[in-house]
């Protein structure tokens, strides 16, 4: 495969792992292949990454595919040829077997220092001793991850560096996450070789059809790992400030407000009694009431936390935000959101505190729904936006449409967001259609979708 | 053009000679926007040393700085160029009635009457110039599609005047918090520089060049400390510019082992929310 060949199979790979490469972008980045050292691979990347990657959301997927098009090695890697054929004996736990004693020895010594190029040959070498099983016709991470199983590890490098001083203090806890994130980065170059081997035998095309993720913004609620899940978490704050300045701009560049007659009149004094220029009121901000009606039950909390901590993040935007939770009975979870208060607290506290469950503690739509309109329908009034968050499914249970039809008649606008793809509504005990002729409801799946919706309604 | 660097290697060490060390992302795009001519967005995180990039990149290169820096309302007028208007009045007044009025009006359109504003004044310039354009998501929309023109093509185009082109192109920096997204066509413009939090080997050579007298030692806790913050889910993480602060503060209070005590006593230098503070003593147990 030539060079050029190679860059535009990258760039259309780029491409359809969802990353706006533009036909000029890739060109510069041909232009940035000319001037640098070609053999020196991380200034490739870099050279690559300034060209075509202008999200930092987008970096994941880049470098994935990066490694994939552009691998660090051929086969076994020079230095460790032979060791690929050599099939690993399974013969007892590999915990007991001395060589594999030997090579953790050695992993335990990398994770100390912070000597990457070594750590990453290492990873090369495990890899193609423990990363096919006798038998398997692929490679796995799993297997190299539990013959090395550097968690256990964590013992005696904490010992090997806190040497005698006092344990459980701030030095522990500091020298534990700096080993946490080095067998982290450890764990992520032996999925790199892993996926490198695999793309090498399977063809790369087809490697990265399998194992991009989407980016970010982009990733159903529903489907995110623990990971992703943290990471999405991260990105609420800045991005209820980008919607915050988002918003403030298109309020202040709307139609201006009613003319002030009385400025107005004065101002023309000046000109003889010819009104040149009107003034106007400054336009009263619509900032609407938000009150927010959440599914809390396991299905669909994720989608649940996250536009929880959207809306109180943006809560500047709105006069008042009040929220309530349901699973098969309804309470009031608006005290824990008070401004500075710690986000993830919030949500342990709210699963702990609130008062969610009836009998069953599975999602009953119909009973929360006439819960709430018992105990707190005085919160909805005529300046109120209803926002209900749910995947609308009851169980079978009652659905309790003339109460729901009652409440949002007396709400100024209501809308219902749903977390599930739309093909999956009215499916099994959906009763999507059915509160989608009371409320009008929108997909809702990911961070994109959550943006666009809330941006709609501030 | 004459490029101001040979290779990303020559990059990095003309940096760290004026006191930035650079790492190999920052060293590669730097080296690559200045042999491309392209102009550079680096976006990242408050503190973390982006304008600083900029101006190291000037004084590595012996070149004039011209910054913009930018706000909302920033308009033409105040980013490129303007008309002296009293001062073309003046000429106007000064002229008599007996020149005819075509004299006069070619008269008072001319470079004499021309107030150069930073943009203008770096494409003019004949001499090394970097061009600094900060805080570019605070201005509003309308400004981005100014600033095509004279990032993609290095022109402006004056209608009274006509084009003028550059003599010598700019090395342009675009720096950005993200506090909105910056447009397509922009960002397609610009080779793009990701700054993050550094790793901690860096951060810690960061500290020892920044703060002269701290003990290399306390420095290494240090940068620990504060990479460990960082990864708590808190609102505001701590930037590099914070990590010098407390450096200076510990060596203020004589200082010479970060331990439970004097994080807490120090904590606010680092951290500026409540919230962060109350998490961060839980967390680290520091109570």
């Amino acid at each position: 495969m030539s060079l050029v060949d190679r860059h535009t199979g990258f760039v259309a790979a780029l491409r359809e792992a969802g990353l706006p490469v533009s036909l000029a972008e890739g060109l510069d980045a041909v232009r940035a292949l000319q001037v640098i050292d070609l053999v020196d691979r991380p200034s490739l990347r870099s050279a690559y990454a300034a060209t075509l990657v202008k999200r930092p959301a987008h970096r994941v997927t880049f470098d994935m595919l990066f490694d994939l098009w552009f691998p660090s090695a051929l086969g076994g890697g020079t230095a460790s040829a032979g060791a690929d054929q050599e099939p690993s004996r399974s013969t007892g736990p590999p915990a007991l077997d001395p060589e594999v004693q030997a090579i953790r020895r050695e992993l335990s010594d990398l994770l100390l220092t912070a000597d990457d190029a070594a750590l990453s040959q290492f990873v090369r070498m495990a890899v193609g001793r423990f990363g096919r099983a006798p038998g398997q016709r692929s490679w796995f991470s799993s297997g190299v991850l539990r013959a090395m199983s550097a968690d256990t590890l964590m013992a005696g490098l904490l010992s090997a560096v806190l040497q005698g001083q006092e344990r459980g203090g701030l030095a522990e806890r500091v020298a534990r996450r700096r080993f946490r994130d080095r067998i982290t980065r450890f764990e992520q170059l032996v999925a790199t070789e892993v996926r490198r081997r695999i793309a090498e035998e399977t063809g790369v095309e087809r490697t990265a059809r399998l194992v991009v993720r989407p980016p970010l913004e982009r990733l159903d609620f529903n489907r995110a790992t623990r990971a992703e899940l943290t990471a999405l978490r991260r990105e609420v704050y800045p991005l209820a400030r980008r919607l915050a300045t988002r918003l403030t701009a298109k309020h202040r560049h709307g139609r201006r407000g009613r003319l002030d007659f009385r400025r107005t009149v004065r101002a023309s004094l000046s000109t003889g009694g010819v009104p040149l220029t009107t003034h106007h009121k400054p336009r009263r901000p619509h900032k609407p009431e938000l009150v927010i009606l959440c599914d809390a039950s396991d299905s669909v909390s994720s989608f649940a936390h996250f536009t929880l901590l959207l809306t109180f993040a943006l809560r500047e935007q709105f006069t008042k935000v009040r929220a309530f939770a349901f699973i098969d009975s309804t309470d009031e979870i608006t005290r824990f959101f008070q401004p500075g208060v710690d986000v993830a607290d919030a949500m342990t506290r709210l699963a702990r505190e609130a008062d969610l469950v009836w009998i069953t503690g599975r999602s009953n739509y119909g009973h929360a729904i006439e819960v709430f309109a018992d105990r707190y329908a005085d919160a909805i009034g005529p300046r109120t936006s209803l926002l209900i968050l749910g995947d609308a499914r009851s169980n079978y249970g009652d659905l309790a449409l003339p109460t729901l039809k009652r409440l949002v008649a007396g709400a100024r606008h209501a809308y219902w967001l749903n977390p599930e793809p739309r093909r999956d509504w009215d499916t099994g005990d959906s009763a999507a259609s059915a509160y989608d002729a009371v409320v009008p409801m929108f997909e809702c799946r990911n961070l994109t979708q959550l943006l666009e919706f809330v941006e709609e309604i501030a | 053009m004459t490029a101001f660097f040979a290779s990303p290697a020559d990059v990095r060490e003309r940096l760290a000679a004026v006191d930035y060390l650079a790492d190999d992302a920052i060293a590669t795009t730097v080296f690559l926007a200045d042999a491309l001519g392209k102009p550079l967005l680096v976006e990242g995180p408050a503190g973390v040393g982006k304008t600083e990039l900029a101006k190291a990149v000037a004084k590595a290169a012996n070149a004039e700085l011209i910054r913009l820096q930018c706000y909302e309302g920033l308009d033409e007028a105040r980013a490129l160029y303007e008309w002296n208007y009293k001062k073309q009045l003046l000429r106007i007044q000064a002229a008599g009635s007996d020149q005819a009025w075509e004299r006069t009006h070619d008269d008072i359109f001319t470079e004499e009457f021309l107030l150069e504003r930073p943009l203008l004044a770096a494409i003019r310039r004949s001499e090394p110039t970097v061009l600094l354009i900060d805080e570019t998501d605070k201005t509003d929309v309308e400004v981005e599609g100014l600033l095509l023109e004279v990032l993609s093509d290095y022109q402006v185009t004056i209608p009274e005047l006509g084009t003028v082109a550059a003599v010598r192109k700019p090395f342009v920096v675009l720096t950005s918090n993200a506090a909105r997204e910056l447009s397509e066509a922009l960002k397609r413009r610009c080779l793009y520089l990701h700054l993050d939090y550094p790793g901690p080997e860096r951060e810690r050579d960061i500290v020892l060049a920044q703060v002269p007298g701290i003990e290399a030692d306390l420095a290494e806790q240090l940068v620990r400390t504060v990479g460990t913050l960082r990864a708590l889910e808190i609102k505001k993480a701590p930037s590099i510019a914070e990590t010098i602060d407390w450096a200076r503060t510990l060596l203020a209070l004589g200082l010479d082992q970060l331990d439970e005590a004097a994080v807490a006593q120090t904590l606010g230098v680092v951290l500026k929310h409540v919230s962060d503070q109350e998490r961060a003593v839980k967390e680290l147990g520091l109570r």
